[in-house]
């Protein structure tokens, strides 16, 4: 391979997107650029303040009655300040900028930060646990979730980050945990309360073990028991447990428990968490999890040979994630000179900000409204398995011309005014650059033109 | 409850001699065909068809549902076996003209409860699960003669599997107008996409489709879940000479597993979005609309029984909706298999009586003059046994 390229692997493919002086950060030595990246204690959080779990779900209190009302005509990304009434506008209001808040805050310290592998390895599994903003509950939850669930434990073990996700409130509201009680607990026998599947089956097919590792129906629905109790303090529960993970006995199925052959004895929650465990040492979720990473970060068809390095360091390693990332590092598959990665509408805004140095200032009109144009609006993931990454989904016809659009305008304002457009492609591509691009860029008519056929190129579309 | 009326309007159909004179003048059928549009609105997330097309002359039905049972007397009843959730009213008032009929008990062809899995099987055509990596509306693209100038739009920020594959289609959302140093750019940027296979087809017919956009005017602000606006604008696409002949849409939102409502509440919101969209076609395409048929199909249905949350967990057979003024009149498509107990799939869902494809191969063959051979082989492979289902299409 070209040893010259390297530098800009690491930066596009394995980073962000280089912004200025990075590639020349990275060049000396890549790999090692790459590695000092990670770090136990996880992955970096976006810049407040923004409200914990149970300051979030202590507002959504406060207000319920009224949602409950307001939900019956219209969905969550409906929902505005003035339909609310006196002064729970004022309580709302902050509510649904929250959300955005969240969105751009996350958004700023993708295009600023000086650690851009360690930002996209949490996005990897950020996007792996879903939790969408489809509920006005999850809404508020989804950022609190990224970052108390996700961010501190992306570098550890697989098993405390599923553990860590499968005992959220975010995710326990979003995917309809909560409220689950075994028809035979007391909480089943004596109220109108019974199983919901929903978790259970998506910890299983997304995950971890993959929906092709042979589990039936009836694992779903024992493990769906196994899970009742995981549940979410309510506004009758004592203060300190509100807004919190809290395991209800009373919601809990009595019994043992047969989970994909595996038969579990009751101990309460622990029965739960043995699963989970079993669930996160389990080949299959070695396998998928490793599929699902080498596609992320190289091409949409990885090469097996990469999927096999994976797979054995998660096994071998009981899924030190730490371990996982350097494995990917070192792995030559990662490493080939074609870019196969289109991307995706998130990675192409912030690796503009990314190349013009700059990160976005207004939430809205910056951030918000040109992710949900382009379809991608952060925490927003129309379905549970997340966004997916691949050019099939996001190279259609209409979107390359909303990308024009955006890049046309972006430039207008972005465009680096102190270099030469043939300079800020090469502190953005470096030897990626073609000679048909230097061309074009010689040729246009400013520098805002050349900036967004810069943006537009295919080496910059590209991974 | 009833059987389906499927044998006897096959006979009328024969006797009526429609398909006589089709058969006998190909000309005539040809040109005919050019102007049949097919809209597809796929339902993702599981739509729970029990709430579509309410059995409410099923005994068990009531007992099955507990809090979201859908009373009779608020269902805008069909017949006597079926009556519409009462917020798809402009579904109804289609039924009611003819032009709109349901299928209550399809069912992908295999047993999967895997939204993602199930999502990709219905798309891709194939009889298994990964058999085939492309649409079938794709292949069907493909298998119309070279010149017949069919083609298809997408509408959404993203490209559904079912219309990926070989044939270039167009895709439309809104949000993307052109400004003139835009164009410029564009002159540009189609030299440096000239040999890239991915990028240069597709700016190249996104350019085009969204200056059709621009002439067609309109407010082309974006907005999001205003959905009837994006049905009216894919109507001016379809209805433009030379426009195409094939849209498809999503809607999501429909996994229900919470709280689903019954009259009102969480699915309710759904259904009214989705009538909002059929309604908004039929009044776009105007004339166009008795040249057109649409089906709406979701991966798979929901429990039988409604769940420990007051909602409904991953199931089998669902609601596919026909519409369209193309359509030919009559009642429900397919048998109903009664919610008995002993008639549950599994013991648990709504047993499937009708395959998703023999209702698509009918509308293909039919509406679009889609070649038979095509159909068993390309464009739904291993489907020999899933016979079309006949008389849909007037």
């Amino acid at each position: 391979m070209t040893a010259s390229l390297e530098p800009v692997i690491a930066v596009t493919r394995f980073g962000l997107g280089a912004r200025p002086q990075e590639l020349q950060a990275a060049a000396n030595d890549p790999r090692g650029w790459l590695k000092s990246q990670i770090r136990k204690q996880g992955a970096d959080q976006p810049k407040g303040p923004l409200p914990d779990t149970p300051d979030r779900v202590a507002t959504l209190f406060t207000l319920r009655g009224e949602i409950k009302d307001l939900k019956r005509e219209k969905s969550y990304s409906e929902m505005k300040p003035e339909d609310f009434k006196g002064e729970r506008k004022d309580i709302i209001l902050p509510m649904l900028e929250g959300v955005r808040d969240e969105i751009f805050a996350r958004t700023v310290l993708a295009a600023q930060t000086a650690a851009p592998f360690r930002e996209r390895w949490a996005l990897f599994w950020a996007n792996h646990f879903t939790v969408s903003s489809s509920k006005l509950q999850s809404a508020v939850l989804c950022g609190p979730f990224e970052r108390e669930a996700i961010r501190p434990n992306v570098f550890g073990r697989f098993e405390d980050l599923l553990i860590a996700s499968s005992t959220h409130p975010g995710m326990l509201v979003y995917l309809d945990q909560a409220q689950s009680a075994g028809p035979n607990s007391l909480a089943g026998q004596l109220r109108d309360m019974g199983l919901n599947e929903n978790l259970a089956r998506e910890i299983m097919e997304l995950h971890t073990v993959g929906a092709d590792a042979g589990y039936t129906q009836a694992d779903v629905t024992e493990f769906a028991r196994a899970l009742t109790g995981f549940s979410v303090g309510a506004k009758r529960d004592s203060r300190s447990e509100q807004g919190r993970f809290l395991y209800r006995s009373l919601l809990h199925e009595p019994g043992t428990r047969k989970i994909m052959g595996k038969t579990y004895a009751d101990r309460g929650m622990d029965l739960a968490m043995h699963v989970l465990k079993d669930l996160a040492a389990h080949p299959k979720t070695a396998e998928h999890i490793s599929r699902k990473l080498a596609a992320y970060f190289v091409a949409d068809e990885p090469p097996s040979s990469l999927i096999g390095k994976l797979k054995t360091s998660f096994l071998e390693t009981q899924g030190d994630l730490s371990a996982l990332a350097e494995t990917l590092i070192d792995a030559p598959e990662a490493w080939q000179p074609e870019a196969q990665k289109f991307k995706t509408p998130y990675e192409f805004i912030v690796s503009g900000y990314r190349a013009a140095g700059g990160a976005p200032a207004d939430p809205q009109k910056e951030v918000v409204l040109p992710l949900t144009v382009l379809g991608q609006r952060p925490f927003a993931s129309p379905q549970p398995n997340g966004w997916s990454d691949a050019a099939s989904d996001w190279a259609a016809p209409g979107a390359m011309v909303k990308r024009l659009t955006w890049a046309s305008r972006f430039a207008e304002y972005y465009a680096p005014q102190s270099t030469s457009p043939v300079d800020a492609a090469l502190s953005a591509l470096g030897e990626r650059v073609s000679g048909s691009l230097r061309t074009a860029l010689t040729r246009a008519e400013s520098r805002t033109e050349a900036f967004a056929i810069l943006l537009m190129s295919p080496e910059f579309q590209r991974r | 409850m009833s059987k389906t009326q499927i044998s006897r309007r096959h006979v009328l159909t024969l006797c009526a001699g429609i398909g006589v004179t089709f058969l006998a003048n190909p000309t005539f059928a040809l040109t005919a065909m050019a102007k049949r549009k097919l809209v597809v609105i796929v339902c993702r997330g599981a739509m729970d068809g029990l709430s579509v097309a309410v059995p409410i002359d099923d005994k068990n039905y009531p007992n099955l549902r507990g809090d979201i049972v859908i009373p009779a007397k608020d269902t805008l009843k069909l017949d006597s076996d079926f009556g519409l959730h009462p917020k798809l009213d402009g579904l109804y008032a289609l039924a009611k003209a003819g032009q709109a009929r349901i299928a209550p008990a399809v069912a992908i062809p295999e047993r999967i409860r895997s939204h993602f899995e199930a999502q990709d099987l219905l798309e891709s055509g194939g009889a298994h699960l990964y058999s085939v990596s492309t649409g079938w509306l794709n292949r069907t693209l493909l298998s119309l003669a070279p010149g017949s100038a069919t083609s298809a739009l997408s509408v959404g920020a993203q490209e559904p599997l079912i219309l990926r594959g070989k044939a270039q289609v167009q895709s439309w959302s809104p949000g993307g107008r052109m400004t003139d140093e835009m164009d410029r750019i564009a002159t540009v940027l189609q030299d440096l996409y000239k040999s890239d296979p991915l990028l240069g087809p597709a700016f190249a017919s996104g350019l085009s489709t969204e200056m059709t956009a621009e002439e067609l005017g309109g407010d082309q602000t974006f907005q999001p879940r205003a959905v009837k606006k994006f049905a009216t604008t894919t109507a001016k696409f379809l209805t433009k000479e030379g426009g195409p002949s094939i849209a498809v849409f999503s809607l999501d939102g429909f996994d229900t597993h919470a709280n689903q409502g019954s009259s009102d509440g969480q699915l309710a919101i759904r259904l009214k979005l989705l009538d909002d969209v059929i309604t908004g076609l039929h009044e776009g395409l105007g004339n166009v609309w008795k040249d057109t048929v649409l089906i709406a199909v979701t991966e798979f249905g929901r429990t039988a029984r409604v769940n420990g949350t007051r909602g409904t967990d991953h199931g089998t057979a669902s609601t596919m909706i026909l519409a369209g003024g193309a359509l030919k009149k009559g009642g429900i498509i397919g048998d109903w298999p009664t919610l008995a107990d002993s008639k549950l799939f599994e013991n648990r869902d709504l047993a499937p009586t009708l395959d998703v494809r023999q209702v698509f191969k009918s509308v293909l063959a039919d509406h679009i003059g889609v070649d038979r051979k095509a159909l068993e082989t390309t464009i739904f492979p291993d489907s020999l046994t899933m016979a079309a289902v006949s008389g849909l299409v007037a």
